[in-house]
């Protein structure tokens, strides 16, 4: 027979005495997600009469928004309701901001954009499609200001600001010092310093958001079902916003969500949109977030710029680190930002003894998508400073980097730990873990590979990473950002509770229920092996339950799926709760059996005397009691009905008052490192080898431990060789498209050697750590480390793009033969398109020139032109209807001439806007006689296109720049004449309107 | 991300879609394996009037070998070719272009004459009808004409085809005892090229054709070169192609692979 | 020659997984659209609806498609197969899908159902697959979970054991 029998999940192994922990077991989600049976957000049913969502979002990255007009738009059939920022104001306020500021954050723009995707409006119609046609018709005038997109620019005097509250755009300044920095670094012999800026990118889950939001106007209560991961604080930021207490903000979600990786934490502002939606028009509102809206604007992990440098003894030691931190938080402050730049704050010394530390950390404000949880949360930008720098200072001292590595490991006898930071890691022999890798992952061999591939002539590299992974937050670390008097003044944070609920029903069968939010790693089957331990049965007798309904469940702020929190804090709790249960079961059990509680034990679905095995009741049976005969208990049992749990572990401390923070719960290790090879010709990089040894405490289930690095590794190797949230200087977004924002495909990940040491968490009820980001935060640097090796370079900036790579190594390019250069537009790194050109015309300039001032040549000489409007002489509105190809897309243009010099020269200004972006646009025309009675028209221009199509069609922008001149000059030239169409043409009408139709897209 | 409303009309002959064609016009698209227009309608890039599906044409999905062409028809699927028992014999550059269209998940859709109407400058398929030298036959309500390769793609998505024109097919010469080498870098396995080149013996020399630089694909013909002759060609082939900068390379890096990948090509033709 | 009106809910019949299925689209309504949310056949995903990410690939007519690249219109009286028809019966798992939960090639589960649609499509017809191959196969997927190799060595031990029972059953 080809097809098996399903096994249950447990039938293997039935003999076997060992615990269910530590095994790896199928999964029990499996089953129905191999099927088809999921159930994701979009695959469940709505009430009926539930209407859909669409957003309209910005084409700019900064400006005013002067007018919206709605009309057309609300009058298409099947619309329900428009709702602009100030529709949304009416029923909602502002999101709560993390640092004590004037300052909003609205879901919607107000009267204001600031960045590329910011939602305008909500249309809210029958269907989605319809949805889309009437955003369609909605008409906003923008007036845009100028944009900042880095950080460190955003800080100089002059530049846009964003928020008024935020001067100069620094939305947080905070100064950190911790032991002596300054004498260590007056009085060590080097200090190596490297300044390095980390990208924007996502781990962008291929599950888009998804909210469904009702309200019952008679309890003004809103019911939300939303692939939210937690944490459920910003249950209460949503709360607020709605203008509801808690209880009035039912807040669930679906039984399987497709991946979040911290990035669906960011769907709240949605939440807050779709509900005031369904408020609007007293219907249920569903929205499901589309793949070119999740890239622009759902959510990113922060870019940041940092300096740091070291205070280094000769041998390699590091004696004092001086960080300068500028996190880069996009257009908004959105809870729990600035989280990112403070979940490290105790780990600033990574898995290294280093007891005087300085760190100044600023957050900014740009014009891009506002960020927010990214699996690393923090741990990528600040490793990635801190292994470079060590290797780096290896580099500088002639030493092996392993052993700067090696010199500088916290000592295995200190644990606990304290850091000069005052994060206190758990547990952990970083030394030996490191022997091992080294031993097991064969590093003398892969040396001997690199020595080879050198002496063949070929780029060989190999890189090193040594990292600390913290789990399980501490919900206080937040409030690092607020000095210890603010923090007085507000009042203690910090604690990270956990919620666990069992329950035993009429059958004695066991139900489990977490706060957890699972998104993909398979807590249901975790918590059945952990449960099923502790009651002496098996996984598949213990029915698990990951929903979350606010409304009904157990849950407190920490709830959620973040921090690595789930193996070691919630399976943890769950352990808890069952022994609960398990206690008061064994108390209920001795006095049936007349043995004493200590001599009960749960084996094989019994409660049996451990001296007399015979002597054994069902579990099922004792399980049933408290339902069927509460009176036979013993008076001091209690019931066995349900038992839930919270716990928080008493080492999560609010910061204390010289800023230590014990910022998270557990710490695990990860010690990688890799052998690279980039290819000569393309300069592409190949992974030769990776080695990842982790130590993440107590393994649960190995098989899902596996996964999570591998799944971790693979992200890791995207932001390191793929992936960026590119911004134009403009603002303008780039990789609006999953053909442009790159993941990493089966082609390019490798299988990653992992090794495993456990060193058990002294914290944590299972020993267990987390495990989930070690990889994000280890694997970018220590594949920069390899390749800076492969190439001799110093400086290496992630993502690792070929063409970057041969700016470092390429000397001067072969110049152009004589002659040969061409006059292609040439796109600055500002990306505004720029160039010039010449033609000659038949017929004379004074001719010419009363061709480009006259509304019928123009329309009749601009492809696709419907009108012209002369508004005065030397002002000009025109309709356009523009494609190349089957791109096609209506125009307002709207141009006006200046420094006007008949018939010898003009300059042209304008713009045009239409659904698919816009353009803006200067050029200066000069006619001159060519002496044959013609003219010679020379032209410069500089344009820039935004919205859409740059998101979408970059790759194409350009060449479609000089489609666009070519078809007008043709036009323009036969007019004039029937002169040639050589060389290039011009026309700012053309090229405003027409650039702004380019397509973007993928076979 | 919903496309725009439009009719669909299923042409059950060709004069069902010479029909819609001439009424329609510019408003009209032709649906093969839409594999770029859908994203594209999807994106609400296009916004067409009328969408006519010509894959039901039986007529138009034949591969026929005739003396030394062979003729593909519009509705032949990119997989259909590759599956095509003679393609290594009669079109040995196809065979080593076709595997980098798109994926196996598109390929079993997508058609090369769709690819051609597209005319993405990045695109194997365009290139390959350049480096080879094929026609482009076309045909509206009343009259049928073939264009060569190079008059075809006009610029950046923009091809000879009048909107009332339907591409029946291509014509591809088989070039006898012809050896051909292809090679393109993109960003990841699939992508659409940086740089992809295809290089042919010729009966005077070599030629080297290019995608992903220019706005069109681009062939030049040499006569046998070598050294410094042939670096000095390359380069200045590089240049004239007018690279440009984009999210995923520099124009420096797209001559530089013009110049090294010209250089590897030619030599294992002409070896 | 069938012209269906922009604005007008058109009938749409097919095969599904072995049985005629029937509904109403519009002519721009996708294949994945109308397959979920007008049949109920949640198990397809979507996750880009441009082509790239293969959550949303079915079979149609023998042809491994993307389903947010098709019209429903267009499949009208065409054989369809989608992972809901993968199993040999509700309470059964096929060899591949056995093949996936016993090398966890899968967490979240999201875009499991086009993968296991290509590799079923392919293993039919390549029974004998390298891990090139189905590395190659696999690239017009996306996962953002899994890191890809269980998925790999899941598609090599399920193509083997399909191999060997096909052995077995002509030895037979």
């Amino acid at each position: 027979m080809v097809q098996a029998a399903v096994q249950s999940a447990n039938s293997v192994d039935q003999s076997d005495d060992r615990p269910w922990v530590g095994r790896s077991i199928e999964r029990v989600e499996d089953a129905a997600l191999l099927s088809g049976g999921g159930r994701f957000i979009d695959d469940l049913g709505v009430a009926p009469g539930t209407l859909h969502a669409t957003i309209l979002r910005s084409p700019h990255a900064h400006a005013d928004i002067l007018s919206i007009d709605v009309e057309a738009a609300k009058r298409l059939a099947g619309v329900a309701a428009v709702l602009t920022g100030e529709d949304v104001k009416a029923v909602t306020t502002t999101l709560v901001v993390g640092v004590k500021a004037p300052v909003e954050c609205w879901p919607i723009a107000m009267d204001r954009v600031r960045y590329v995707g910011e939602p305008v409006a909500v249309v809210v119609a029958t269907d989605r499609a319809r949805a889309e046609d009437a955003a369609e018709l909605i008409n906003v005038e923008y007036r845009p200001r100028g944009a900042v997109v880095d950080p460190l620019s955003a800080l100089v005097s002059g530049v846009p600001v964003l928020h008024d509250g935020f001067p100069g755009n620094l939305a947080s300044e905070r100064a950190f010092r911790y032991g002596d920095p300054e004498k260590a670094f007056a009085e060590a012999p080097h200090r190596f310093s490297i300044d390095i800026r980390y990208p924007r990118n996502s781990c962008t889950p291929i599950e888009t958001y998804g909210v469904v939001a009702s309200h019952d106007a008679g309890e003004d209560a809103y019911e939300v079902l939303a692939n939210f991961q937690g944490p459920f604080s910003i249950h209460t930021v949503i709360a607020r916003a709605l203008k509801v207490p808690g209880n009035r903000l039912r807040l669930r979600t679906p039984p399987d969500s497709g991946g979040s990786f911290g990035v669906k934490q960011g769907v709240f502002p949605y939440i807050v949109l779709i509900a005031a939606a369904a408020r609007v028009t007293g219907k249920p509102v569903k929205w499901i977030e589309d793949r070119l809206e999740h890239l622009t604007a759902s959510v990113s992990a922060t870019n940041r710029a940092t300096t740091l440098s070291a205070a280094v003894a000769a041998d390699g030691k590091i004696l004092a680190l001086d960080w300068d931190q500028v996190e880069d938080c996009g257009a908004h402050l959105r809870a729990p930002e600035p989280a990112t730049l403070y979940r490290m704050h105790g780990n600033m010394t990574g898995a290294y003894d280093v007891r005087h530390v300085k760190i100044r950390n600023r957050v900014v404000v740009t014009n891009k998508t506002p960020t927010g949880l990214n699996r690393g949360f923090g741990g990528p930008q600040v490793y990635f400073a801190l292994e470079r720098l060590v290797q780096r200072i290896a580099i500088s001292l002639g030493l092996d980097p392993l052993d700067v590595i090696t010199r500088n490991l916290i000592d295995a006898g200190t644990f606990p730990y304290r850091t000069a930071t005052g994060a206190l890691l758990d547990s952990g022999n970083y030394q030996e873990a490191v022997a091992r890798a080294v031993a097991q992952g064969r590093l003398a061999e892969l040396k001997a590979r690199r020595d080879e591939a050198r002496a063949q002539g070929r780029l060989y590299g190999i890189g090193f990473t040594a990292v600390v992974e913290p789990s399980v937050s501490n919900m206080g670390y937040i409030t690092t950002v607020l000095t210890a008097a603010e923090r007085r003044k507000a009042g203690p944070k910090n604690g990270a509770q956990a919620t666990a609920t069992v329950g035993l029903d009429p059958v004695g069968s066991v139900t489990v229920h977490v706060a957890s939010v699972p998104q993909g790693q398979g807590h249901r089957t975790v918590l059945s092996q952990v449960v099923a331990d502790v009651f002496g049965l098996q996984p598949k007798d213990i029915r698990v339950n990951t929903e979350i309904d606010t409304a009904k469940d157990a849950w407190s702020i920490a709830s959620g799926n973040y921090a690595s929190r789930f193996a070691a804090a919630v399976a943890g709790t769950a352990k808890l709760a069952a022994e609960r249960v398990a206690g008061r079961l064994a108390r209920i059990a001795a006095s049936q059996l007349n043995v004493e509680a200590a001599d009960i034990v749960f084996a094989k679905g019994f409660v049996a005397s451990k001296h007399n095995p015979e002597n054994r009741i069902a579990f099922s049976r004792v399980a049933a009691l408290s339902h069927w005969s509460p009176g036979s208990l013993p008076d001091d049992a209690g019931q066995t009905i349900r038992e839930t749990v919270f716990w928080t572990p008493p080492e999560l401390t609010p910061p204390d008052e010289d800023d230590r923070i014990n910022s998270s719960l557990c710490h695990g290790f990860i010690f990688d490192f890799c052998g690279v090879e980039i290819d000569r010709t393309t300069l592409e990089t190949r992974i030769d080898r990776y080695v990842t040894m982790h130590d993440c405490g107590t393994i649960l289930h190995p098989g899902m431990v596996n996964g999570q690095i591998r799944g971790g590794f693979a992200q890791a190797l995207g932001a390191a060789l793929y992936e960026e949230y590119a911004y134009a200087e403009d603002g303008s977004f780039l990789t609006g498209t999953l053909a442009d924002y790159l993941l990493p495909t089966t082609t390019e990940v490798p299988e990653p050697e992992i090794f495993h040491m456990e060193t058990p968490s002294p914290f944590t009820p299972l020993g267990a750590k987390g495990v989930g980001e070690g990889n994000c935060m280890s694997t970018p640097v220590c594949l920069a480390n390899a390749v800076a090796d492969a190439l001799g370079v110093a400086d290496i900036t992630l993502p690792l793009v070929p063409a970057r790579l041969a700016e470092l190594v390429r000397g001067d390019e072969p110049p152009p033969p004589a002659g040969g250069a061409t006059t292609a537009p040439v796109r600055e790194g500002d990306r505004r398109l720029r160039g010039e050109g010449q033609a000659s015309v038949k017929g004379a300039p004074e001719q010419v020139w009363a061709m480009l001032l006259d509304p019928a040549t123009l329309q009749s000489v601009i492809p696709g032109c419907q009108r012209v409007d002369k508004i005065t002489d030397t002002h000009f509105g025109a309709d356009v209807t523009l494609g190349i190809g089957p791109v096609s897309g209506r125009y307002r243009a709207d141009v006006e001439l200046f420094d006007l010099d008949p018939p010898r020269a003009v300059t042209l200004r304008g713009g045009a806007t239409g659904a698919l972006g816009f353009g803006n646009a200067e050029g200066r025309i000069t006619l001159a006689p060519d002496g044959n009675g013609g003219t010679k028209l020379a032209y410069s221009y500089d344009a820039a296109i935004g919205g859409k199509v740059a998101s979408i069609g970059g790759r194409l922008l350009d060449g479609a720049t000089r489609v666009i001149i070519g078809q007008f000059f043709t036009a323009l030239a036969r007019k004039a004449g029937g002169g040639g169409a050589a060389g290039g043409g011009f026309s700012l009408f053309a090229l405003l309107a027409k650039v702004a139709s380019l397509f973007g897209g993928r076979r | 991300m919903k496309p725009p409303a439009f009719d669909y009309l299923r042409a059950e002959s060709i004069g069902d879609v010479l029909d819609g064609l001439a009424q329609q016009g510019g408003d009209a698209r032709v649906l093969a394996g839409g594999q770029s227009l859908m994203a594209m309608l999807n994106m609400r890039l296009a916004k067409p009037k009328l969408l006519i599906d010509i894959m039901r044409l039986e007529e138009l999905r034949k591969i026929q070998r005739k003396g030394d062409t062979v003729i593909i028809g519009a509705g032949v699927r990119q997989a259909d070719l590759l599956a095509w028992p003679d393609l290594v014999d009669a079109l040995p550059l196809v065979a080593l272009a076709l595997p980098w269209v798109g994926h196996m998940q598109t390929r079993s859709r997508g058609t090369i004459c769709g690819s051609l109407a597209h005319a993405d400058p990045s695109a194997e398929m365009p290139l390959t009808l350049v480096a080879l030298g094929g026609e482009v036959l076309l045909r509206n309500a009343k009259r049928r004409r073939r264009v060569a390769a190079k008059d075809f793609f006009a610029g950046m998505m923009l091809t000879a085809r009048s909107d009332d024109e339907l591409i029946e097919g291509i014509s591809l010469p088989v070039i006898k005892g012809s050896r051909a080498a292809f090679r393109e870098v993109a960003r990841r396995h699939g992508d659409f090229a940086i740089v992809a080149c295809a290089a042919m013996k010729t009966s005077t020399g070599v030629r080297l054709a290019v995608g992903g630089v220019a706005d069109v694909p681009t062939a030049r013909d040499w006569p046998r070169l070598e050294g410094s002759a042939l670096d000095d060609a390359l380069n200045a082939f590089a240049y004239e192609l007018g690279a440009r900068d984009d999210v995923h390379a520099t124009a420096r890096y797209r001559r530089d692979l013009v110049r090294m990948i010209g250089r590897d090509l030619i030599g294992e033709v002409l070896q | 020659m069938t012209r269906l009106k922009a604005d007008a809910r058109h009938s749409v019949r097919f095969s599904l997984n072995g049985k005629l299925v029937e509904g109403e689209a519009e002519p721009r309504m996708l294949l994945s659209d109308f397959l979920r949310h007008q049949l109920g056949a949640t198990g397809t995903h979507v996750g880009c609806e441009h082509g790239v990410c293969g959550a949303c690939t079915i079979i149609v007519d023998g042809m491994l498609t993307r389903s947010c690249l098709t019209l429903a219109a267009q499949v009208e009286g065409c054989e369809l197969r989608t992972v809901e028809g993968l199993a040999p019966s509700a309470d059964r798992l096929g060899v591949l899908q056995q093949a996936f939960r016993r090398n966890h090639a899968l967490q979240c589960g999201f875009c499991t159902a086009g993968i296991l649609m290509s590799l079923d499509h392919y293993l039919a017809g390549n029974p004998t697959p390298t891990e090139a191959e189905i590395r190659d196969l696999l690239s017009g997927h996306i996962c953002r979970c899994t890191g890809y190799t269980p998925i790999i060595q899941a598609a090599l031990e399920a193509a083997a054991e399909l191999a060997s029972s096909k052995k077995e059953t002509s030895d037979a």
